[in-house]
């Protein structure tokens, strides 16, 4: 195949052919997809490829480099997991859908200019929200239209941005950007959004959680990750993304601890996480940028793999509440096991992937000397621990037992998990492989003494106050109706400052909400009165009623014109 | 080959001769068979005319009628603006034709089909003519036919509200017309020829008198109604909510299109752009004009209850993108109508014909079809899955998804304005579309997350021969989408001409 053909219609026409296809066949035929893809991919060489003409511009729908294929294989590596974590689903929708928003998400990847990115960044966002509709309730259909309008918002950002940068500059190329001018902040918000920045997030803990099961999977490998890599694109070395990120790798921390329903704190712990990214990109160095990449490369793999153990929860007991689960182990064990390797992973234990990425980062913050940055990435590492590497597992599938027995995962899924567990494992015994990938050449060693034994101290000194608190009874006793989180140290220390913190933030929303929410009322009151049969929107006007208008608009014209022409 | 000569004569007298034949046979399915036999030479007479203004000189070919020759005779006068919009009229006509004669034989009383085809025979020679005669009288002549035609196919709709919805259109419509030819009146007292070429050049002299003035309020004003500006829209939505789905789906493709056509015909040719742009505040109002259509007519058609009334609101806010882009007064601006003006056509071509197909399919075997309101399309993708995605994608290029046509006229509209370094007014476009996103999206809420009231899950695809040209212009609107040679290609040759014509 040639060069110039892009990738991502692959997958994008590809997907069009699912409905008429049934059984064993479609399952068979969704699976070759990801991979006729990669097939095709290993074909072409780095550079420029698929130059086509639209409206006058030279497009770029191939541009191969390291970044975009580093993103281009974790994203089909994705795909292909999240089809096969879906193969027991009979959804015509979501299969569809799912496949196509892979797609778009891999065309955006490689798209060499802005044009053809605002094309493929909005097909990921029509693409992705049937996902969420697909769970087809009320809920989700109202979180669906709030999910779509903020990404089409942020294409509608990217789109004017991308305008104004092509009249600022006489180029639609997508490369280096920068904190320049209005256009470069309309693109940053635009990928802001996506990337789920602070106060720009609120979608993600929205959307995320009222997908389907499968969906979700679909939904936490792509929107993000594509957000973060068009950061590093255009956006390396910003210094105002690291405090950004700062902020992101903290904030999140405090709702995650808080939150019962466990995918929405998956959803938080995947804003912190993002965090991380953002901040190595804010850094801009070559061992920043490599650990932003990668790290990106080892969330999308272990946090897909707890959405995917959390979905198989939601599947199979109907509850994703952590006060309701509990004791599932016994249930489900293989799925427990994969939980907790995806937990270990995103906490960062060493020999698990998340060691040898966010490590980088917090080298390339500790080479650069930003101690503030350093630290709080510190704090929030050990948040994650605890809300993601502890929290998760404990409250699904240990705790107390809620007495729920019920069958384990289906096959499909368990096959899912196993290989991003192994893969999860696979990194982190042997991290070359990954970093040979990475956009700059790594000479970077994750398990150094001190960096093991920091990290350990860090993971052990959490785990042991937990452990304390368990063995002498100050961990409260279960309250399961009432608390969100029986965690004593939470619930005295950081649950308190939490509560304390979101409250303030919820009083001076609920505040503005108030004032703004009256006003709305009374416009929606007024109409709702117009639309009802005689109100002024429905009505078909009296035909004296359009005469009188049209004698209204030659007054006005000829008034305007012996006006606008002096005395002629 | 003289034929080839006489090609803009025959595109006009074909169709016209079509009606009274129509009559005289008094049987529909011959009257059909002349009457398409007619728009389908039409739009070879169109293709043929569009081929040879490649070659022609200066992009203009001249016709003189009787060999009278102008500014003394009539002249039929083609350029690249006129041909263009003689595609699009004849080509909508030839596909809608063979579409209507499986819808009305639901829709009209079986003995007033041949009286169908003449009207509709006649309603299309008027909407040619007006396209091709470079004769401002001829212009009122045509324009009066096709309007009084296009009465009489809106009043033919079953709903006992097309003929007060006729009604109406006929008194807006014969103010809209009185106006024009008092403007062409007043025109023809200060130059002395009717002749649009000649009188392009003459008004030179005259042009700061105060009856050029009045002429040019009563121009606008009065193609204004016809083109349904803002506030002067009234008429429309009951005109295309009631009428034969056929009616509705031609009229809304190319009436308000051509009337279009005749705006810029004035502005730009006879008027010429320094008076019109420059001297007067014009640009300024029709902007504004044009942002409250946008605006206002996006939003009401958000509340309405009537599939068919929905889109007709829209109609009226994607004409004021297509003013809008004439008020930049640019190559870009006027390139931007003249695209909107044959996307706009197809797309909405494209869903006033899936909703013809959509209320026969769901009318029983023999009954009238019932209005397409939103209770009765609950499940509708279930139910009718291609009349459903066909609409959605006719939807998307409302709002102006990239790969659908509209995708591409909204460009062209933010490169305009952005020529101008008028950001806010790419804000306006882009807020506008998202008005546009809502009321599709009513339409793909209730057809694909509503189930299907009990005892009607059944499918009830309409039948092919209604499902096929719908789709064809479905199809177009994403071909066009992509490969926009031909659009762009053309309307950008048009604006050239247009802007250097009336420099």
């Amino acid at each position: 195949m040639s060069a110039d053909f892009p990738v991502a219609l692959i997958l994008i026409f590809g997907a069009a052919l699912i409905p008429p296809l049934r059984g064993a066949v479609r399952r068979a035929y969704m699976l070759l997809l990801p991979l006729a893809a990669f097939i095709c991919l290993l074909a072409v060489p780095q550079g420029m490829h698929g130059q086509v003409e639209l409206l006058g511009h030279n497009l770029v729908l191939m541009r191969v480099d390291k970044l975009s294929l580093l993103f281009c294989y974790i994203f089909l590596l994705a795909a292909l997991l999240a089809v096969i974590y879906a193969l027991h689903v009979e959804d015509t929708l979501q299969h569809v859908s799912g496949l196509i928003y892979a797609g778009s998400a891999l065309g955006a990847v490689f798209a060499g200019d802005l044009l053809s990115l605002f094309i493929y960044w909005e097909l990921t966002a029509v693409s992705s929200v049937l996902l969420i509709w697909a769970r087809r309730g009320e809920h989700s259909a109202a979180t669906g239209m709030r999910y779509v309008i903020v990404q089409l918002l942020s294409g509608l950002f990217l789109l004017a941005g991308g305008l104004m940068h092509w009249r600022a500059t006489g180029s639609l190329e997508f490369g280096q950007i920068g904190l320049t001018g209005t256009a470069g902040a309309l693109i940053l918000i635009a990928f802001g959004i996506k990337s789920a920045f602070p106060f720009l997030h609120n979608w993600l803990m929205d959307a995320y959680p009222e997908a389907t099961p499968t969906g979700t999977v679909f939904l936490s490998a792509f929107t993000t990750k594509l957000g973060i890599y068009a950061l590093a694109r255009g956006f390396p070395g910003t210094e105002e993304l690291i405090w950004i990120g700062t902020l992101m790798a903290a904030f999140p921390i405090f709702y995650a601890v808080i939150e019962n329903d466990l995918r929405r704190v998956l959803a938080y712990s995947m804003n912190n996480q993002l965090g991380f990214m953002v901040v190595g990109i804010g850094i801009g160095s070559e061992l920043a940028i490599n650990g932003a990449v990668a790290h990106a490369f080892a969330d999308i793999l272990f946090k897909g793999l707890l959405f995917m153990s959390m979905g198989a929860v939601l599947l199979r007991t109907g509850t994703i509440k952590g006060s309701e689960l509990g004791g599932l182990y016994k249930s489900m064990p293989w799925t427990t096991g994969f939980c907790v390797v995806g937990a270990a992973s995103i906490s960062a234990f060493p020999l698990f992937s998340g060691f040898v990425t966010k490590s980088m980062i917090m080298s390339a913050a500790a080479d650069e000397g930003l101690l503030l940055t350093w630290l709080v990435l510190l704090f929030a590492s050990a948040g994650v621990f605890h809300h993601a590497g502890i929290k998760i597992p404990y409250f699904a599938f240990f705790s107390h037992d809620s007495g729920i027995r019920c069958a384990e995962a289906p096959r499909n899924m368990l096959v899912a998990m196993a290989i991003s567990a192994a893969l999860c494992i696979g990194i982190g015994v042997f991290p070359r492989g990954l970093y040979s990938l990475l956009p700059f050449v790594v000479d970077y060693e994750p398990y150094t003494a001190s960096h093991i034994v920091s990290q350990l101290q860090l993971l052990f000194f959490s785990a042991l106050a937990f452990a304390v608190l368990m063995r002498t009874g100050i961990y409260p006793p279960e309250l399961r109706s009432v608390n969100l989180d029986s965690d004593w140290l939470y619930r005295r220390a950081a649950h308190g400052f939490a509560t304390t913190f979101h409250d303030t933030l919820t009083k001076t929303r609920a505040g503005l909400a108030a004032g703004i929410f009256a006003h709305a009322e009374a416009v929606i009151g007024l109409i709702d009165r117009q639309r009802r049969p005689g109100g002024l929107l429905m009505r078909s006007w009296p035909t004296g009623n359009m005469a009188l208008w049209v004698m209204v608009m030659l007054l006005a014209y000829l008034l305007f014109y012996y006006a606008g022409n002096g005395h002629a | 080959m003289s034929l080839a000569l006489h090609l803009p004569a025959l595109q006009v007298v074909l169709p016209l001769i079509s009606a009274p034949l129509a009559v005289l046979l008094r049987h529909g399915g011959l009257a059909f068979a002349t009457v398409t036999a007619a728009a389908w030479t039409a739009f070879a007479c169109a293709i043929g005319l569009w081929l040879q203004i490649g070659q022609a000189e200066g992009g203009v070919i001249s016709y003189a009628i009787g060999n009278w020759p102008p500014p003394w005779g009539i002249e039929y006068r083609v350029d690249r603006l006129a041909s263009f919009v003689l595609l699009l009229v004849s080509g909508m006509a030839a596909l809608v034709l063979p579409w209507s004669r499986a819808s009305i034989e639901r829709e009209i009383p079986r003995d007033l089909h041949y009286l169908y085809y003449a009207m509709f025979g006649l309603c299309l020679t008027g909407l040619l003519g007006i396209t091709i005669t470079g004769d401002a009288f001829n212009i009122f002549v045509f324009l009066e036919i096709s309007s009084l035609s296009s009465y009489v196919l809106i009043a033919l709709g079953r709903d006992r509200r097309a003929l007060t919805a006729a009604y109406q259109y006929l008194i807006m419509g014969s103010i809209g017309a009185t106006f024009i030819v008092i403007g062409i009146g007043f025109l023809y007292l200060m130059t002395g020829t009717l002749n649009l070429a000649d009188m392009a050049l003459r008004i030179r002299e005259v042009e700061n008198t105060r009856p050029v003035l009045v002429a040019l309020a009563f121009l606008t004003v009065g193609i204004s109604l016809k083109l349904a500006l803002f506030p002067l829209h009234q008429w429309l939505p009951s005109a295309y909510t009631y009428a034969p789905s056929a009616v509705t789906a031609f009229l809304a493709a190319t009436a308000t299109k051509v009337s279009v056509y005749v705006l810029i015909r004035f502005y730009f040719t006879v008027f010429g752009e320094s008076l019109v742009f420059d001297k007067l505040p014009l640009p300024q109002i029709m902007l504004w004009l044009s942002l409250i259509a946008m605006f206002g007519a996006s939003a009401i058609a958000i509340f309405q209850d009537n599939l068919k009334r929905l889109f007709a609101y829209s109609s009226v806010g994607q004409v004021g993108y297509i003013t809008l882009g004439l008020s930049f007064d640019s190559v870009n601006g006027l390139t931007a109508s003249i695209v909107h003006l044959f996307n706009h056509g197809i797309a909405k071509g494209a869903i006033f014909l899936l909703i013809g197909g959509l209320v026969i399919g769901m009318a029983k075997a023999g009954a009238v079809p019932p209005a397409p309101t939103f209770d009765r399309l609950a499940g509708l993708a279930k139910r009718m899955p291609l009349t459903s995605f066909g609409i959605v994608i006719g939807g998307l290029s409302l709002i102006g998804v990239p790969g659908t046509v509209g995708f591409v006229s909204k460009w062209y509209l933010i490169v305009a304005a952005l020529e101008k370094d008028q950001f806010w007014l790419v804000g306006a476009i882009l807020l506008s579309s998202l008005l546009a996103v809502a009321y599709v999206w009513r339409f793909v809420e209730v057809a694909y997350f509503r189930a299907p009231p009990v005892g009607q899950e059944a499918r009830c695809e309409a039948p092919l021969a209604l499902l096929l040209p719908a789709w064809l212009l479905v199809i177009a609107t994403i071909w066009f989408g992509l490969d926009t040679s031909l659009t762009v290609g053309s309307a950008l040759d048009a604006a050239q001409q247009m802007v250097k014509s009336g420099r």
